[in-house]
């Protein structure tokens, strides 16, 4: 900004000036960081000393083009446990932003929200809740919200009372290399356009992975890849605000898709995951449909494409007293849902000689997996478990590439 | 960009505001004003001043383009007693003869709005304890604070922004990336002021002075009836209400504001329920939620969300976000009455 206009204003009312320097940085991390945040100009490399640095107030940064790199995710910690101030650890609106090497513990609200951005890089970074698994931690950890051009790398996420690494509103992203853990949602894809997610750790979650759509909002999801990443035991109780979109996710939750569009889950390993290692669902069963959504609103999953995956254990143990009942009803008392579950809710509209034209359909190729189709639109009435209707295809999502270092 | 070392350390250096015979008045040339309903931050009372460079004026329409140069001011303060600050006492009482009466209000931070080439900044100055000299504050501060009401003592934190934070409030267009002032809008402005010399309409009186361009007849061209002090009964709940949302939540909670991101708008113009809140599922609301299904839920202020985050402390819940540390207690129940009188079903 132009500072000879400032001074030009400042003297414009008064004859004398005052030249005197600025205050003298203080020692205090806090003060220094939040200085540091404030003055950035493009281009500048914001160091985070290595240490534990007990932060009372949300830390900002509004400026383009900035770095913000500690000496690790281990070594440079924010810590947030003290905070008297802030809806967040860190909250960012800004382009060519990246975060590298630190960790933003026991924030009060979300752990790190970007706010509107392009190019945003987050790497090795780790937002945690250190004290586990609480309805009252924060409910976002690493938290883009309409970004274009997104890569998180080699980050970790714990603890989140909603979802660890959540990508909101956003086209064109990366999710890799990262690990998420003990969050109700450990890496949940948003009404979010062109995301790949892969070779990424997503344990001890309620649920894994979710690629959802939400209702009342600007933009829906499609066209999301899952893939490469290992999905397991994702059986921790659900621990989200009742209310919020997350609280209907039933724990045991492997990948769960929800109303969204062209998803591809493949070359997954997916265990152990008590209720389903794949949950294809619609807004129907979303736990929120009784509440009111725009008309605009595609509610139906479509065009999702299972396959190659190397599936084992899980379905054995569903969350719920209707799922429970209906496990050991068709699979007696020891036995175990199929890898897939799907709530069996179909545009009518869209059929085709009763069936979803070719593209909108959900296939599945994954050697012996099936399909449990629950029925509930009919109150669980015509429950079916087969492989046979959902063999088809579908054209491959084209992988995302970014134009990001 | 700027360099810290740059901005004006002490207030007095921008003349905007003089200390003269125990009162904090403003210099010449620089106007009060007050708004119909003002944003709650934790019962401070409010003293505000607008300057515009001679020979250059803002439109006339409900946005106030204020020109380059301009500058809003605003004071936070308390009344208080022998007993100490106060939490509620007539703003009249607070006023001497041409400003502030020393005696009377305890001065806490003078915020300024500063509208340059580049748009507008704004900066935090912190009275000292003796209310004589204001000091800039970057990165924002926070002290303890005793309330007085009814005999009893509520404490509580009082947060002075730091400069990014002024943006929670005053983006209200995050593509254009810029600040506005929220409240210096013709809607909130079209009020009487007890001016020196005479009671005037504030946008009249800014247009005999050439603030802004000139009005057609002595109304405001546009009628701005319906956004209204919330605290006035002879006005329908409705508009008090929506004023409220208007002036606390709109700045954010608007279609191109920083809470977009949540699909609900609660500035004046919104009329469709959905948007407003009406049986709308949170999205992102986290904790904040408090168990609670939808955001508005008509005839049930205890089951709305916005009441709950209305009456939260917890961080990360509460709503406003930034600016209060205690719950405006006359706010929640204005929202919970006309929540319960709205009809309708989830």
């Amino acid at each position: 900004m132009n500072r000879l206009l400032i001074i030009g204003i400042a003297l414009l009312l008064t004859a004398c000036s005052d030249e005197s320097k600025a205050p003298v940085a203080s020692i205090d991390m806090q003060k220094q960081l939040l200085e540091q945040l404030i003055m950035a100009q493009p281009g500048d490399v914001i160091d985070i000393p290595a240490g534990t640095h007990n932060i009372s107030r949300s830390l900002s940064l509004k400026v383009n083009g900035v770095t913000l790199r500690g000496a690790g995710m281990d070594k440079s910690i924010l810590s947030f446990k003290d905070q008297t101030q802030g809806a967040e650890g860190l909250i960012i609106t800004g382009d060519d932003i990246l975060l590298e090497g630190f960790a933003v513990e026991d924030a009060k609200g979300d752990a790190i929200k970007i706010n509107e951005c392009r190019n945003l890089v987050i790497r090795k970074v780790r937002v945690e809740w250190t004290n586990g698994p609480d309805k009252d931690n924060g409910a976002y950890g690493l938290y883009p919200v309409q970004c274009e051009n997104v890569l998180i790398d080699g980050s970790v996420a714990i603890g989140a009372s909603d979802a660890g690494i959540y990508v909101g509103q956003s086209n064109q992203v990366i999710v890799k290399n990262s690990r998420a853990e003990y969050n109700v949602a450990g890496i949940e894809i948003e009404n979010t356009t062109n995301a790949d997610v892969f070779d990424n750790v997503a344990t001890n979650n309620t649920g894994g992975i979710l690629v959802f759509n939400m209702p009342n909002l600007p933009q829906p999801g499609a066209k999301t890849r899952v893939f490469n990443n290992q999905i397991f035991s994702n059986n921790t109780a659900n621990f989200a605000p009742e209310g919020t979109a997350v609280a209907g996710v039933p724990a045991g939750s492997g990948v769960v898709i929800n109303s969204n569009d062209e998803v591809e889950v493949f070359a997954n390993t997916i265990k152990d995951n008590a209720t389903a290692n794949i949950i294809i669902s619609s807004y129907f069963s979303s736990g929120y449909s009784d509440r009111a959504s725009s008309e605009m609103f595609d509610p139906y999953p479509e065009a999702i494409f299972i396959y190659d995956n190397q599936f084992s254990g899980g379905g054995d143990s569903p969350d719920g007293v209707e799922l429970q009942a209906l496990r050991v009803a068709k699979y007696g008392l020891t036995g175990s849902f199929p890898d897939i579950l799907w709530d069996g809710y179909v545009n009518t509209e869209n059929l085709v000689d009763g069936k979803l034209p070719p593209g909108r359909e959900i296939c599945v190729r994954n050697g012996e997996a099936k399909v449990l189709n629950v029925d509930m639109a009919n109150d669980y009435a015509n429950v079916t478990d087969e492989s046979a209707q959902f063999d088809c295809e579908l054209p491959k999502l084209v992988a995302i590439s970014l134009p990001l270092k | 960009m700027f360099e810290r070392g740059s901005f004006p350390v002490t207030l007095d250096a921008w003349g905007l505001l003089l200390i003269q015979n125990g009162e904090l008045i403003p210099n010449d040339r620089v106007l009060p004003y007050d708004l119909k309903s003002s944003l709650f931050t934790d019962y401070a009372h409010k003293f505000r001043t607008v300057y515009v460079p001679k020979g250059q004026q803002g439109s006339a329409a409900d946005i106030i383009d204020l020109p380059v140069g301009s500058i809003l001011s605003k004071t936070f303060y308390y009344p208080k007693n022998a007993e100490g600050l106060l939490k509620s006492r007539a703003e009249s009482l607070d006023f001497g003869e041409r400003g502030l009466r020393l005696d009377q209000v305890k001065l806490i931070e003078t915020r300024l709005l500063v509208h340059l080439d580049e748009g507008w900044i704004g900066l935090a100055y912190v009275w000292n304890e003796m209310g004589t000299e204001a000091t800039l504050e970057i990165t924002g501060a926070q002290f303890d604070l005793a309330l007085q009401t009814g005999g009893e003592e509520q404490l509580f934190r009082y947060v002075v922004p730091d400069f990014n934070q002024c943006q929670g409030c005053h983006i209200e267009n995050m593509k254009e990336g810029s600040m506005a002032p929220v409240g210096f809008k013709s809607r909130h402005l079209d009020k009487p002021y007890e001016y020196l010399h005479k009671a005037d309409n504030q946008l009249v009186h800014f247009a005999s002075l050439g603030l802004i361009d000139s009005l057609i007849d002595d109304s405001v061209g546009e009628d701005y009836s319906h956004t209204v002090d919330w605290r006035d009964s002879s006005h329908s709940l409705e508009d008090r209400a929506r004023s409220y949302l208007d002036i606390n939540c709109g700045h954010c909670h608007n279609p191109t504001g920083p809470a977009d991101t949540s699909g609900m708008f609660l500035s004046r113009n919104t009329t469709e329920p959905l948007r407003l809140g009406f049986c709308k599922p949170p999205v992102a609301a986290g904790q904040g939620t408090g168990g609670r299904l939808v955001g508005i839920s008509p005839g049930q202020p205890d089951n709305s969300i916005l009441v709950y985050r209305m009456g939260s402390l917890d961080l990360g819940a509460m709503m406003p976000e930034l600016g209060r540390s205690l719950v405006h207690e006359e706010g929640v129940e204005l929202i919970s009455e006309w929540i319960s009188e709205l009809e309708g079903d989830c």
